[in-house]
């Protein structure tokens, strides 16, 4: 079953088109990642799916309802763990959660009981009365992912997971993603990494200017076009490494 | 009050529960306003009570009454009013600015159910509150003070909440269309201080040249000032035309918030 589709999606900026006409779906509980350069149109097509952005023209449908009808119906169940931090300063890592609970209606009782396994499920329990400055990047990341679960998503949506982490943090938040994914929760991200797509992705989208210019899993690409996911990537982007 | 609301809920879909989510943003300040309260709650009282001291008292040395008034009683009832509208400013102009930009808790809001109508109405409400709580401390304390000669009082704090939304939706306005943070402050210096010096807090407008009191009655200050200063002296006939004059001011600038941050977050 297909979680999410998009037909004929196109989003402009203020004169700007920043997606321009793609078409894809993600099936349940696969792993999609979208691939491209900076400008590509990734962040735009998440924030679409998210609900945060209306589509300019085209469709797209979540759990078989559309963005522009029933974000809140949507957003109920989908978890979103963003690029940057927007962690709430103001108050501390588990009240993060409690609070971010409250939004989605879980009550007190439950929120405290989620709030403390999802800590365990990132390894900052230690952490819980602590402020989110004091946290490190790794440690603002792996809460992050724990705010996006807190809704028990059926479909959680990851902006550059790991942008910005040193190698352990990174190799934390894929042993995490994992384990979702044994889980059978869909899972939608973007990355500059190709070690990531290829280690996570079931299937990936490559993004340029706007449209997509392959989907497919990682392997048949490189069968198809040769050499490493990276390679396939330079390709298909139009660049080399000297660019 | 339920204007507001509804013209909220005519905006979006869904009625009612749409009032839940945005209770839940205000939940959120008032979760972070008392956590922080006991630190801050005492300079709450600093910036009235500086105001009556010096002016009450050190000017009040030279002007002994107005309208047959003490001066520090003349100034009392309008501290209360001022103290009110500078509370939802300050959170609505500042506070929800960083809360939209640099703190991003915007964004995180608004990857959950609760929708953009939902979070504005949220802020309004939460900026609505403080005013409240500073009308209800302030009031207590003017009131231990002796310069509150009626219980009528107790009536002006419904409308510190009421004319709070106004400073709300005024504030929450400003920041949809200010390029930046450094714009505040010509809010503050070419709206604020002026609103706050020509509402008839300090003197009568009736001694100002006429274009100041005709300038003046547009203002939402004018009225709560108005409003606390007939309470305070135990009358309700001079404030009935302000009390309408502020709901009929809350209702008229109700969609504006709302439209216009639709179109400063919403590419």
């Amino acid at each position: 079953m297909d979680i999410v589709t998009a037909q004929g999606l196109i989003k402009d900026y203020s004169g700007l088109r920043a997606v321009n006409g793609v078409d894809f779906s993600i099936r349940e509980g696969e792993c999609f990642g979208f691939l491209g350069p900076n400008g590509a149109g990734k962040t735009t097509v998440m924030r679409i799916i998210s609900c945060f952005l209306p589509p300019t023209a085209g469709s797209v449908t979540v759990f078989g309802m559309d963005v522009v009808r029933n974000p809140s119906m949507i957003k109920s169940r989908i978890g979103v763990m963003p690029q940057d931090n927007n962690l709430d300063p103001d108050l501390s890592v588990f009240e993060n959660l409690i609070v971010y609970a409250r939004y989605f209606d879980i009550r007190k009782k439950d929120a405290v009981r989620l709030a403390r396994v999802l800590l365990d499920f990132v390894e900052i329990q230690d952490k819980a009365n602590v402020k989110i400055e004091q946290l490190s990047g790794g440690m603002k990341h792996r809460l992050l992912l724990a705010r996006a679960l807190v809704n028990n998503p059926d479909l959680l949506i990851l902006d550059e997971p790991t942008t910005g982490l040193d190698p352990h943090s990174r190799r934390a938040v894929w042993d995490k993603l994992n384990h979702l994914k044994f889980r059978n929760t869909t899972l939608l991200l973007t990355t500059h990494y190709m070690e990531e797509a290829e280690k996570l992705c079931d299937r990936v989208a490559i993004m340029d200017s706007g449209r997509i210019v392959a989907v497919d899993a990682p392997k048949n690409l490189m069968a198809a076009h040769g050499g490493n996911l990276e390679d396939v990537y330079l390709k298909l982007t139009g660049r080399s490494l000297a660019d | 009050m339920a204007v507001i609301l509804k013209t909220y809920i005519s905006n979006s879909p869904g009625g009612v529960l749409q009032i839940k989510r945005a209770f839940r943003v205000w939940q959120r300040h008032w979760t972070v306003y008392t956590k922080l309260y006991k630190t801050s709650f005492a300079l709450n009282f600093a910036e009235p009570a500086l105001y009556l001291v010096a002016m009450g008292l050190g000017l009040g040395a030279f002007v002994k009454e107005i309208h047959g008034q003490p001066y520090i009683k003349f100034i009392a009832p309008g501290i209360i009013a001022s103290s009110s509208m500078f509370a939802a400013v300050y959170e609505c102009t500042y506070g929800t600015y960083i809360r939209m930009t640099f703190q991003k808790t915007f964004d995180a809001i608004l990857a959950t159910p609760v929708s953009l109508d939902d979070l504005i109405a949220g802020e309004l409400i939460w900026g609505a509150t403080k005013s409240l709580i500073f009308g209800i401390t302030i009031t207590i304390v003017i009131a231990l003070f002796g310069l509150v000669d009626s219980s009528l009082i107790v009536f002006a704090i419904p409308l510190t909440f009421l004319c709070g939304l106004i400073f709300a939706e005024i504030s929450i306005i400003f920041v949809a269309i200010v390029p930046g943070i450094d714009s505040f402050s010509y809010f503050y210096t070419l709206f604020m201080t002026p609103l706050f010096l020509f509402s008839g807090i300090f003197f009568p407008l009736d001694t100002m040249p006429h274009v100041v009191t005709s300038i003046a009655v547009f203002t939402p200050l004018y009225h709560l000032v108005n409003i606390c200063r007939a309470f305070s002296a135990g009358t309700f006939s001079g404030a009935v035309w302000s009390m309408v004059w502020i709901i009929a001011a809350v209702s008229l600038l109700a969609p504006f918030p709302f439209r216009l941050m639709r179109k400063r977050i919403i590419p």
